[in-house]
């Protein structure tokens, strides 16, 4: 259980760097804190007390493999959160070139 | 089985990759290629409207057959309600993307935007018809990063901002989700829509159910700019290319966001009263406070963004009031009722919307501007324009005999008979004030006298601009056929049935 509230705490720490940073690479890195807090989720609601890798062993039937289908999804979910980056930070890029500066309180052209 | 289904996701990313691969050697295939490929798109989901009608028709990707009736494949699902929703992606998407065939001249890079165009559908098409909740998420990615790109198609200050913006709250709302999505498998260990129903359906303990609900609602609440999660959408659909700003106002949002909101939380959920006041309440703020924040604007295309907020707010709410009455049990016709308004505006709004953001592109393509008080005297130079904005006003204002009017004519009498007095008077009065504002739209671009000459040497835009924008507002005009008995028999009622029906969904896919 332990695990758990750490890892919701971990998604909260994501949440709440997102909102109050400045730097645009720092608001980045948080959002990349918030998704790993999720993908972390995702290994601990597969992991069975005492399991072992999901690899079928004909020669002993009674042994206990953990869940194989959070891992799927989460290597689907970590190429996903790699494009999401990727295309964040060309738009930081992008950003620092038109306002030569990181800070999010300089950028406020859209209002109202 | 039905081979066709998967075509509808197959088509637009093959042609995303044929577009970036083949459009390197030929000038201008990527315009025509992509035209073909909508249109052929938007063939095959009209002959699923034509026959689908009651039936519920599945394919199961790679063959793999359920177990001891357990799912392990993933289901992708076509049934009344998710057809009406692949038409109008596809129909509005053909119709953008003919528009952009002269638009995109403006900008540089033609094959990355039809690429990403063809990936928006592509992600979007996938969205409607998943039976799989993990795959929701994996097409939603995917056409919400296209989304991202395109818009900050232009590369300038502003439209960077916008993407920015988007990003983030995009990327919270993902991991919501996600988190949700974690959530459910871990209480429910399935990811089948129709599984999960059947699991949950035998008492689960009600604190994780409503957290579960929670990050749902607010991860897709934040897609679809419902209010507290609106902050992106002025700004994300003000600054993208027009032909994209249709897609984003007129489609995205409700491929994206309201239609699995409506999906996940009649067919997967077990109808709650809490959550069902909760989703009429932020409807009805998403309906009032839009439009006040819409009346202000100068910004052509953020008027128009600031009436999305509000026009699915209508839609949002009079869901929100069938879920109500289904909840307490009673009244059930006028649960369908406000229902079938509810998917009518939805459809409506996809076609005004549409054709508004094409008309202020058209606006744009022209003059240059996006500022209602440096235009003017538009109505004599371009007549095609002025003409087909002016249905699409008259349609989202609610004036007789457009389609806006029926629409909101049943979400108001549905909220009278199910006695919320308060929604209709207000569902009302945001309709005059919305009236209000697109007059004054009309008036200061194409009727108020100009001071200066320049406006004199104007002309219309080129004929695939015109083509869009006259048939999108004659779709305007044939859809309030749809209040007919007959016809809206033959088209929502299927779509209602599945939704009012606590088990049909999940009952029909499970036996397949």
């Amino acid at each position: 259980m332990t695990a758990y509230v750490m890892c919701f705490i971990l998604f909260l720490v994501g949440l709440y760097g997102a909102i109050t940073r400045r730097n645009l690479v720092k608001i980045a890195v948080s959002l990349s804190i918030m998704e790993i807090s999720t993908f972390l989720f995702f290994a601990l609601i597969g992991y069975i007390e005492g399991g072992v890798a999901p690899i079928v062993d004909p020669s002993d039937p009674a042994k206990i493999y953990v869940d194989p289908l959070p891992q799927a999804l989460v290597l689907t979910a970590i190429v996903i959160g790699l494009a999401t980056t990727a295309m964040l930070m060309a738009v930081i890029i992008r950003l620092y070139r038109k306002y030569g500066t990181f800070d999010i309180r300089e950028i406020k052209n859209l209002r109202g | 089985m039905n081979p066709l289904i998967p075509l509808l996701v197959v088509i637009p990313l093959a042609a995303a990759f044929l577009i970036m691969i083949i459009g390197r050697f030929i000038e201008e295939f990527n315009k025509y290629f992509a035209s073909l490929v909508l249109l052929v798109l938007t063939c095959i989901s009209f002959y699923f409207l034509f026959t689908t009608g009651e039936k519920i028709s599945v394919y199961k990707v790679g063959g793999w057959e359920p177990i001891n009736t357990i799912p392990i494949g993933i289901y992708m699902v076509m049934d009344g309600f998710s057809v009406i929703v692949v038409c109008i992606i596809n129909l509005i998407g053909f119709l953008s993307v003919f528009y952009s065939i002269s638009y995109i001249n403006r900008y540089t890079a033609g094959n990355y935007f039809y690429s990403l165009f063809c990936l928006l559908i592509g992600g979007m098409n996938g969205v409607v018809l998943s039976g799989d909740l993990f795959n929701i998420f994996v097409f939603l990615e995917i056409s919400v990063i296209s989304s991202y790109a395109l818009v900050a198609f232009g590369v300038e200050s502003n439209e960077l901002e916008a993407s920015f913006k988007y990003q983030i709250l995009g990327g919270i709302a993902s991991f919501l989700i996600l988190f949700g999505i974690g959530f459910i498998y871990w209480r429910a260990k399935t990811l089948n829509i129709a599984d999960i129903k059947a699991a949950f359906g035998t008492g689960s303990d009600k604190t994780t159910y409503l957290f579960i609900q929670i990050l749902i609602l607010s991860g897709f609440g934040l897609k679809a700019a419902i209010i507290p999660f609106h902050a992106w959408l002025p700004d994300a659909h003000s600054s993208a290319p027009s032909p994209i700003s249709a897609m984003l106002s007129g489609v995205f949002i409700k491929a994206v966001g309201i239609y699995v909101i409506i999906r996940l939380f009649f067919n997967m959920f077990v109808i709650s009263e809490a959550m069902a006041v909760l989703i009429t309440t932020l409807g009805t703020l998403s309906m009032v406070i839009g439009v006040f924040l819409a009346i202000g604007q100068w910004d052509i295309k953020r008027l128009l963004a600031y009436h999305s907020i509000s026009q699915m707010g209508y839609v949002v709410m009079s869901v929100g009031i069938g879920m109500i009455l289904l909840s307490r049990g009673a009244k059930p016709e006028i649960a369908s009722l406000a229902i079938a308004g509810g998917l009518f505006h939805l459809v409506n709004h996809a076609a005004f919307k549409g054709l508004l953001f094409l008309n202020a592109g058209a606006i744009e393509y022209t003059l240059a501007t996006r500022n209602m008080k440096e235009m003017g005297g538009l109505a004599k130079s371009m007549p095609v324009t002025s003409a087909t904005s002016f249905i699409a006003s008259m349609s989202i204002s609610g004036i007789p005999p457009f389609n806006g009017f029926f629409s909101k004519l049943i979400i108001i009498i549905a909220a009278v008979l199910g006695k919320f007095y308060l929604l209709a008077v207000l569902a009302v009065i945001v309709s005059i004030i919305t009236l209000a504002s697109f007059l004054k739209f009309q008036r200061y671009a194409f009727y108020n006298k100009s001071d200066n000459n320049r406006n004199q040497a104007i002309k219309e835009v080129p004929f695939p601009m015109v083509f869009s924008m006259v048939v999108l507002s004659i779709i305007c005009v044939l859809l309030s056929l749809l209040v007919f008995p007959e016809i809206r028999d033959a088209i929502l009622a299927p779509a209602i049935d599945i939704l009012t029906d606590p088990v049909k969904y999940s009952t029909s896919i499970l036996v397949k």
